[in-house]
């Protein structure tokens, strides 16, 4: 067509404007660490799990989780997640149910038969690791994978550690723990059973190993000093978690009074209660300031466990004790009232805190302990003795399930490096997606998937899990409700909102890219993406 | 096909016989006829193909064609008077846009006050629009003149107004001889844009242009005007040789072989004019006719050489250039600059006021004498203007002043149509 | 709108331009990787501009609604200068600009000659869309649009109402909201700003033609745009769409906030989001998180004369009650607006 001149113009020709010119300010994309990942102690990608879980691949999604932490059956039900505590959903509607979408992804791998590659090549290194709890197991995955020879080491006559002996089966049944156990063993990694390990040195030496990771957990049952007549009967709650374990169930009679305010006092009452037992909890302080999580005194309330707020053991006869009330002071702190009670008790369990059994360090040089009781580590976690590290409940850090499974990792790559003669930099963390980053409208309603509880009667009595799992269905649509903080999850907001047409859409997987000879700066696409993957950056002028 | 019809009608059958595609009808008289007409035709199916949209206003008339046309329909739309200057800004448009559509201007006067009769005062007030505008003299031209608009305005791609005197012709029975379809078809082909709206070819029409291109813009359609000027008597000689009759063309000279006065006039009054030359060359006065079909473009050339052996030159027009007097006047007096003659301008027939053979007889009898002043109203009634004239010298608040002169003139009241 | 919500739950739901969980003829227009940018970069909008990406929206839409035939006539004003500057066009799609107040009528002869061409069997069945801003459409175009309507001519109208003449500088319009700044209703004398009383809301008027369809839309609800697009690209007759775009100039706001105003528009029901079928009102957009009307009004420099030490009170309530008004009479906090 012959155009009359200038009124009539070619299609698209504008291209030729490049109204880039008119910046002041760029977007760029980045990745913001969620807040979930920047919370787990065991470093695991969530946001970057629930990506896959999102779109249904379990698979992929298990496989992403497990570069991090093997556990997920076991994390699903024993890890105390504080990463829902920091997850941005909250302040929307409820966090994201993390806890129950790992657990669905365990049972799946579980149900599914996945298991873990052998690594590609060897590094003819050997590894010795004490302790095959949840920091040795991890440890043991982590450096299996880098290709490293690796020999767990235990004492006791089961893979697991505390996450047999300390947390009953009504929490984690046994063959999840099996189940994942062995997924590690069968990498290739020799675990040798009832060995005790008395002397690290001595069997480094003999199995000519070139590192060691001790971590054998801390299973002495700390004691208080109670007055008591010779026929009162008082033993320690891991030895009675321990023996639940056995044939030989303890005889604690009908009246069980559990002494202790944490986790592992509700463990044993709730345990002895599936027994047929009446327990009853003692504690010096009030509920709100019990160790304990409050999601398991509820459920403990609710299967009929009789709490003593604010009291204490004064005395433990035969068949009944005396308690003092106490009264918190100005500073929270319990003070003794000079109340008394007495309660029928035809047995006291001390669930006051455990030791570690360090005798098989005896002798080791530089090693150094702590006034605690634990070793003294680096923030390599290698120990004042090169070549051997230890974590879980033996060093200086919280104790639970999952930040021992953070330490395995955390050794295991320290390790790979001391073994090459380098030092492991942790890569750098990028800035934590605030909420305040994010652009929550974008975001469908939907409130929290509550997971199925045993009901009550099968829960006193018997020791089946009492928290059900999520189905496929509404572990998808738990997943889904990941708001993805500060990644990018290719939502195409900013590709449509830019009113300059400058974002090129790359493509499923590949995110996008600003066309600065387009982009005018105006920012709509940071104030419109709902993760906050974009931020503007002053152009140099 | 020889036919006794109205004007207005046999407009409406030349124009349906071009076989246009899109009409925009709003009603205006004295237009009204025609497109009653064609409306008629295409409700009856005798016109097929062919959308009649009835609009809300001559504004949305010429715009709606503006669509169509430049979605390469061949469109056609009828107006008058105030409905041309309603639609002034879409009129400007179309040609600005270069989109041939073909437009029947029915001639009438512009208010205030209203007047519903002839003059030429619209289609001369849009002189400047950048349309083509062709005028007829008779019902027969009209309509030829309408088959060879289309055929015009498509090959330079620039709009055509074709004037015909409201209610003189429009509303005239005579005696027309109407094409047949055959004729215009091997006349006229169908309609190929320049440029148009295509889903399979996407342009923008009517980008903004800046003073870096709009001379160029401007100057390109004075251009195809001056295309015009050589296709215009080419067109008529085609037309000829299908339709076996003289139309159109740029302008007509009658009787001027030796004439010392040439009468310059467009339209229906070019008849009387005749006559009145006929009867005075009996009177041995040595007076011809120059008729101007073509206003725009303005046949500069052709006018001088029509003109160049007479003494002088009467222009006689159906307008008024209100403070200056002749607008056709001032045209032509730019063709013979130099050329040393005599030229009077003769404002006549304003708002239908009749031109009769006496009052032009002694107009130019009066002419031919040099007695003229250089801007004459004919037969203007100086005792109402000049009554008037002295009121407003001595009374603030006089009031409206045509209904004052009526008054005077012994009217009640104007005739309500 | 919701229910659609709580089937299709994927993380953003449909709230997003894209999703890649949805299944692909489920996604949005926008969100396609070979979406025709009918208006193209290198426009000349300014930065954060609303009528821009409104356009954008849905001329995509409905290209994609037609498989591509579509012809669209342009209203002079912003989006007409911004898009054709010889020598250059924004645009892909076979598109002209004629006048300011005639763009319906222009699209009434498309329209008429696209029919006349496909009777005639020379041409494809090509759908026409008008487009043009607040004033081009409710004030100098109403005629031509309400001639349009009336005789149902098979043409989508797009208003994209930014509420005021922002070509010429930001002038008032008959779309311009009460008590707002412009340069022609100052922020001074008794009743400082455009006077209450005074405006018109052509949805509704063009509700009172019986049309097919009417609906309204914000650039801050793509799927919704791009859903009411693709349904009056599926009628025939005449259709209209009033589409809210904020304009950073005319407002006097940031230009990354654009989408948010109108999505405050929207939640505290100054702007009504909903459709209607000859005449009768189908749907409403429901408000998701009901707003007061100063979280819409208090970003905007064009009110910013309600604020400061001595807030207008009064004036803010009067904006309040229309807000108010507009719930109760499209039911935009209702179940059934759901």
């Amino acid at each position: 067509m012959q155009k009359p001149f200038a009124i009539t113009l070619n299609p698209g020709s504008s291209l030729a404007n490049h109204t880039g010119s008119w910046r002041t300010a760029r977007p760029v994309y980045l990745d913001r660490l969620p807040p979930c990942n920047n919370q787990c102690p065991a470093g695991e990608d969530i946001q970057g799990w629930l990506f896959h879980a999102e779109s249904g691949n379990y698979e992929a999604a298990w496989r992403h989780l497990t570069r991090d932490n093997p556990f997920a059956a076991i994390m699903g039900r024993v890890c105390y997640h504080t990463c829902e505590s920091a997850c941005n959903r909250g302040k929307i509607d409820e966090a994201v149910g993390i806890n129950s979408v790992e657990r669905f992804l365990g049972d799946e791998a579980i149900k599914r038969g996945w298991k873990f590659a052998a690594p590609e090549k060897e590094s003819g290194k050997k590894v010795l690791i004490v302790g095959a709890g949840p920091s040795g197991m991890s440890a043991a995955y982590h450096l299996r994978k880098l290709g490293h020879t690796v020999t767990v080491m235990d004492a006791g006559p089961y893979m697991g550690g505390m996450m047999r002996f300390g947390i009953p089966k009504y929490r984690l049944p046994r063959e999840v723990l099996d189940a994942e156990m062995q997924r590690i063993a069968d990498m290739g990694v020799t675990v040798r059973l009832n060995s005790k390990v008395d002397n690290i040195l001595e069997q480094m030496k003999s199995g000519s190993f070139d590192a060691a990771f001790l971590a054998v957990g801390a299973h002495i049952g700390k004691r208080a000093m109670i007055p008591s007549g010779d026929a009162a009967k008082i033993v320690d709650a891991i030895s009675v978690l321990r023996s639940m374990e056995g044939e030989d169930k303890p005889m604690l009679g009908r009246r069980v009074v559990v002494y202790g305010g944490g986790n592992t006092a509700i463990d044993v009452a709730r345990s002895v209660k599936r027994m047929g037992a009446e327990p009853i909890i003692v504690y010096r302080r009030t509920r709100d300031k019990a160790p304990a999580h409050d999601f398991e005194i509820e459920e403990a309330l609710q299967e009929g466990v009789m709490v003593k707020w604010l009291s204490t053991i004064k005395q433990a006869g035969d068949h009944q004790i005396t308690i003092e009330k106490m009264a918190l002071d100005d500073k929270g702190f319990p003070q003794p009232t000079g109340e008394f009670e007495t309660l029928e008790a035809d047995s006291v369990v001390l669930a006051l805190g455990q030791d570690v059994d360090l005798g098989l360090l005896n002798g080791v040089p530089g090693l150094e302990v702590t006034k605690d009781g634990v070793v003294k580590v680096g923030t390599d976690l290698m120990t004042g003795h090169a070549g051997i590290f230890a974590g879980g409940d033996m060093v200086p850090a919280e104790r639970n399930v999952t930040v021992a499974v953070g330490h395995g990792k955390k050794a295991a790559r320290n390790i790979d490096a001391w073994l090459r003669g380098e030092t492991y930099a942790p890569p750098p963390k990028h800035e934590v997606a605030q909420f305040e980053k994010l652009n929550p409208w974008y975001y469908a309603d939907a409130p929290k998937t509550v997971r199925p509880m045993l009901d009550i009667i099968r829960r006193q009595s018997t020791f089946e899990e009492v928290q059900g799992g999520l189905d496929e269905s509404n572990a998808l649509f738990e997943a889904r409700r990941c708001l993805s903080c500060g990644n990018c999850f290719e939502c195409d907001n900013c590709y449509g909102v830019c009113p300059d047409n400058a974002v090129i859409k790359l493509g499923p997987g590949k995110r996008f890219q600003f066309n600065y000879d387009y982009c005018k700066g105006c920012g709509m696409c940071v104030a419109e993406c709902p993760c906050g993957a974009i931020k503007m950056e002053a152009e140099e002028i | 096909m020889l036919k006794q019809c109205e004007g207005s009608h046999a407009v409406a059958e030349a124009v349906a016989l071009c076989r246009p595609e899109v009409i925009c009808a709003y009603p205006i008289s004295p237009q009204t006829h025609i497109v009653e007409g064609i409306g008629e035709m295409v409700k009856s199916g005798e016109l097929k193909d062919c959308e009649f949209i009835n609009v809300e206003s001559e504004f949305a008339a010429m715009s709606v064609a503006i669509g169509s046309s430049a979605a390469g329909a061949r469109t056609y739309t009828a107006t008058a008077s105030q409905g041309l200057l309603y639609m002034v800004e879409a009129v400007y448009n179309a040609s600005g846009l270069g989109l041939p559509i073909v437009m029947t201007v029915a001639n009438r006067a512009i208010g205030a006050p209203i007047n519903i009769w002839n003059d030429h005062s619209d289609s001369l007030s849009q002189r400047d629009c950048g349309w083509v505008q062709l005028f007829a003299e008779t019902n027969q031209e009209a309509l030829d003149l309408h088959i060879q608009a289309f055929k015009l305005a498509e090959e330079i791609s620039l709009p055509v107004m074709v004037c015909m005197d409201g209610f003189i012709l429009t509303h005239a029975y005579e005696r027309v001889d109407m094409p047949t379809q055959e004729q215009v078809d091997a006349f006229l082909p169908p309609y190929e844009p320049r440029q148009v709206l295509d889903v399979n070819e996407p342009v923008s029409i009517g980008a903004m242009v800046g003073p870096e291109a709009f001379m160029e813009v401007r100057y390109l359609a004075h251009a195809k005007q001056m295309q015009a000027l050589e296709r215009i008597p080419q067109l008529a000689a085609e037309f000829k040789s299908v339709f076996g009759r003289e139309s159109g063309g740029l302008i007509r000279s009658y009787r001027t072989e030796d004439a010392e006065t040439i009468v310059i006039a467009m339209g229906s009054v070019l008849g009387t004019i005749k006559d009145t030359v006929d009867e005075m060359r009996e009177a041995g006065h040595k007076i011809g006719v120059l008729g101007i079909t073509s206003f725009r473009p303005f046949p500069l050339v052709e006018v001088a050489a029509a003109l160049k052996h007479c003494k002088r030159f009467v222009v006689l027009e159906k307008s008024l250039a209100v403070g200056i007097g002749g607008i056709v006047a001032t045209n032509v007096r730019m063709a013979v600059t130099g050329m040393g003659l005599k030229g009077y301008t003769v404002v006549a027939g304003l708002g239908g006021r009749a031109i009769t053979m006496k009052s032009l007889t002694g107009l130019f009898e009066k002419a031919g004498r040099d007695e003229l002043d250089p801007v004459n109203f004919l037969d203007l009634d100086w005792k109402v203007v000049n009554k008037q004239l002295e009121r407003e010298r001595e009374k603030r608040r006089t009031g409206p002043a045509a209904e004052a002169m009526l008054r005077d003139v012994g009217a009640v009241a104007a005739r309500n149509y | 709108m919701s229910a659609l919500q709580t089937v299709k739950f994927y993380q953003t739901g449909t709230f997003t331009v894209g999703n890649r969980l949805l299944a692909p003829e489920e996604r949005s227009v926008q969100a396609n990787m070979q979406r025709t940018n009918s208006l193209n970069s290198g426009h000349r909008a300014c930065q954060g501009c609303g009528e821009a990406l409104g356009a954008r929206y849905a001329i995509d839409a409905a290209m994609n609604a037609t498989n591509r035939q579509l012809i669209a006539a342009n209203a002079t004003g912003c989006l007409e200068v911004f898009s054709t500057p010889y020598p250059e066009t924004s645009w892909q799609i076979p598109w002209i600009h004629s006048l300011f107040g005639n763009t319906a009528a222009v699209a009434t002869g498309i329209a008429a000659a696209i029919k006349v061409k496909k009777q005639k069997g020379q041409g494809q069945d090509v759908c026409v869309v008008a487009q043009g801003g607040d004033g081009g459409t409710t004030d100098i175009g109403f005629g031509c649009l309400s001639g349009m309507f009336e005789r149902n001519d098979d043409v989508l109208y797009i208003c994209y109402d930014n509420g005021g003449y922002m070509n010429t500088g930001v002038q008032r319009s008959s779309a311009t909201p009460s008590a707002a700044r412009t340069a022609t209703t100052m922020p001074l004398g008794p009743e400082p700003g455009n006077p209450f009383g005074q405006g018109k809301f052509v949805p509704a008027i063009a509700m009172a033609h019986e049309i097919p369809y009417v609906a309204t839309a914000t650039v801050a609800d793509l799927r919704d745009l791009e859903n009411k697009v693709t349904k009056a690209m599926s009628l025939r007759g005449a259709r209209y769409i009033h589409i809210l775009v904020p304009c950073p100039l005319g407002w006097g706001t940031a230009s990354h906030d654009t989408i948010r105003m109108a999505r405050l528009a929207k939640e505290t029901g100054i702007f009504p989001v909903f459709e209607a079928e000859h005449g009768e009102l189908k749907s409403a957009l429901a408000i998701r998180r009901p707003l007061p009307v100063e979280e819409y009004l208090r970003p905007q420099k064009r009110f910013a004369h309600l604020f400061g030490k001595n807030p207008a009170v009064e004036t803010i309530a009067r904006i309040q009650a229309q807000a108010d008004k507009n719930i109760r009479r499209y039911g935009l906090l209702s179940k059934e607006a759901a």
